[in-house]
């Protein structure tokens, strides 16, 4: 141990102080690999300087020389120095990814509904991206497989539609979205009056109620007293102009009324429908996502479910 | 006199200040000449400063620490404007203070979150958000139910003013809040209006779903209802941005 010391101590230059006494510092030169490794970095920079955006000069920048980025806007042909916002532009309309998926785009965009759903190759497309659209935007309410909250988000994995299941109306339902509106009863029937109806309204879906009741629960259904008639109809299979509900097929989207064993427990969560009202809202998507992007998305909730 | 380095060494003080010297330059060489660039901030209709509900709701953000899931910047590449639609803008957050671009992502980015979803949807995903988003690891705040505070919000607006955002407190900053930004927002910007504001913006609004009460969560859905939706970019063609960078 001291000898070693002794001997470096004799080989290379110390920095002259001495702290506790003896505690000395080397002052080897720097290390070749390190010191060359600096002056690389130093060329690097130079380089850097000139080809890319660089130093402040007054109100603006060095800009960067040789490495222009040209792309199309409106068919005009546009070139600016380097930045990463024209690199966006310039990849969604010429990258790899953007050609491949430009030439399936083309596609759907010219063919109409029935030509889409009739083509496997595009099916196929229409699958695999617009799993990623419905994830993105859908999936946070209706879930990532369509199947919704029951009382909050509609099911698109079923075949029962509140405002109709073909192409037309899932378009306009993403596009344009939609108000789900029902009044709330609370003040307009009473309590036993709600009891009714709310008996009436299961007995469409098969379920053995008490005969006076439903006879007291029709006449309210389908007379001026309740007037549930002029948008579920008076057959209880409801207007699909209005969203409402078909009460007759026994597929639950507000009251969960599949989750009650005994016909009270059933009963009394229509009758919380019926007393609150329903007030639900599905935003617009036509500013968010374009025309096409809507059309596979249509086709991808129309297969989801049982489109009509 | 000759240099040393050793006078530099064997004095702590001096180190540490000619060590912060240094280390600020590199700040400084980047920050600074932002301020002077005139493309930094691009020329953009329809940012505003938030109203005073959404100021809550932005304080709320903030306290709950949601920027420390959330970002809220979408960067320019091709993968975020799938996902998250037209990359942020710095005119975006020119009246944030603090910004809230945030520097990671456990959640989603929320830069355009506004309008996407519904009312209903953020209340119920704020209370529970597996009720909604069964997959989802981001913790409750059914706390947001409780009534909101807003008896300080006409000097939580004049912290803002001091830090340079145009609310208005007279009649001379009001008419140039007018001009630059129509009376509607303009009257939305006057302090002397503050909580009248607010609580006509939350009952006409009703985010929280119970018109009779204003809740935190009639703030926080206010805000996050109007993220991102500011600026109309189906006005400006698609190389209108690039040309401030």
């Amino acid at each position: 141990m001291s000898e070693t010391k002794t001997k470096q101590q004799g080989a290379v230059q110390t920095t002259g102080h001495a702290w506790d006494g003896d505690i000395q510092e080397f002052n080897n030169p720097l290390p070749r690999w390190w010191l060359w490794s600096f002056y690389a970095t130093v060329v690097f920079s130079v380089l850097y300087w000139v080809i890319y955006p660089a130093w402040p000069v007054g109100k603006g920048y060095t800009t960067g020389w040789f490495n222009d980025i040209t792309y199309t806007v409106n068919g005009e042909e546009r070139s600016r120095h380097w930045n990463t916002r024209s690199l966006l532009i310039k990849d969604m309309q010429e990258g790899k990814e953007a050609l491949l998926t430009q030439e399936y785009m083309q596609k759907v965009e010219a063919a109409d509904y029935q030509q889409i759903l009739a083509d496997p190759d595009m099916m196929t497309f229409v699958r695999s991206v617009t799993k990623g659209l419905f994830g993105d935007n859908c999936a946070a309410c209706h879930g990532a497989g369509g199947a919704g909250v029951i009382g909050l988000f509609p099911n698109l994995a079923d075949d029962d539609w509140l405002w109709g299941g073909s192409v037309e109306d899932i378009q306009n339902t993403i596009a344009l979205g939609r108000n789900g509106y029902m009044p709330a009863f609370a003040r307009t029937l009473n309590e036993e009056q709600l009891d009714d109806v709310s008996l009436y309204v299961l007995s469409l879906s098969g379920h053995e109620v008490p005969a006076d009741k439903l006879m007291r629960g029709k006449q309210l259904f389908t007379g001026e007293a309740g007037g549930c008639y002029y948008c579920h109809t008076a057959q209880g299979t409801g207007l699909k102009s209005q969203g409402a509900a078909n009460l007759t097929d026994n597929i639950w989207t507000i009251a969960d009324v599949p989750s009650q064993a005994e016909l009270a427990g059933k009963a009394a969560v229509v009758k919380e429908v019926i007393r609150n009202g329903v007030n639900r809202v599905m935003p617009a998507w036509e500013n968010r996502l374009d025309e096409n992007q809507i059309k596979l998305l249509t086709v991808y909730v129309h297969e989801l479910g049982g489109g009509q | 006199m000759k240099f040393k380095h050793e006078s530099i060494e064997i004095n702590a003080g001096l180190l540490i200040a000619l060590t912060m010297v240094v280390i600020s330059i590199g700040g400084l060489v980047e920050i600074v000449p932002l301020y002077f660039i005139k493309d930094t901030v691009e020329q953009v209709d329809g940012v505003r400063p938030y109203t005073p509900l959404e100021l809550r709701g932005r304080d709320i953000y903030q306290r709950e620490g949601c920027y420390l899931c959330h970002s809220q910047m979408i960067r320019p590449f091709r993968d975020e404007q799938l996902r998250y639609g037209h990359y942020s803008l710095a005119a975006e957050s020119q009246y944030d203070h603090p910004f809230q671009w945030g520097s990671k992502r456990t959640g989603p980015d929320l830069a355009r979150v506004g309008e996407k979803y519904s009312n209903e949807w953020h209340v119920a995903h704020l209370i529970d958000p597996r009720a909604v988003v069964p997959e989802s690891i981001m913790p409750g705040y059914p706390w947001l139910m409780q009534p909101l505070d807003y008896a300080d919000v006409a000097d939580r607006m004049r912290a803002l003013k001091f830090a340079g955002v145009p609310y208005s407190e007279n009649q001379q900053e009001f008419d140039a809040n007018v001009e630059k930004f129509g009376p509607d927002v303009a009257n939305e910007l006057n302090i002397l209006r503050a909580e009248s504001n607010l609580v006509q913006q939350a009952q006409s609004a009703n985010y929280d779903g119970d018109r009779a009460k204003l809740t935190e969560m009639d703030a926080l859905v206010a805000y996050l209802q109007m993220l991102g939706t500011l600026v109309d970019f189906s006005k400006y063609d698609e190389g209108y941005f690039a040309e401030f960078r």
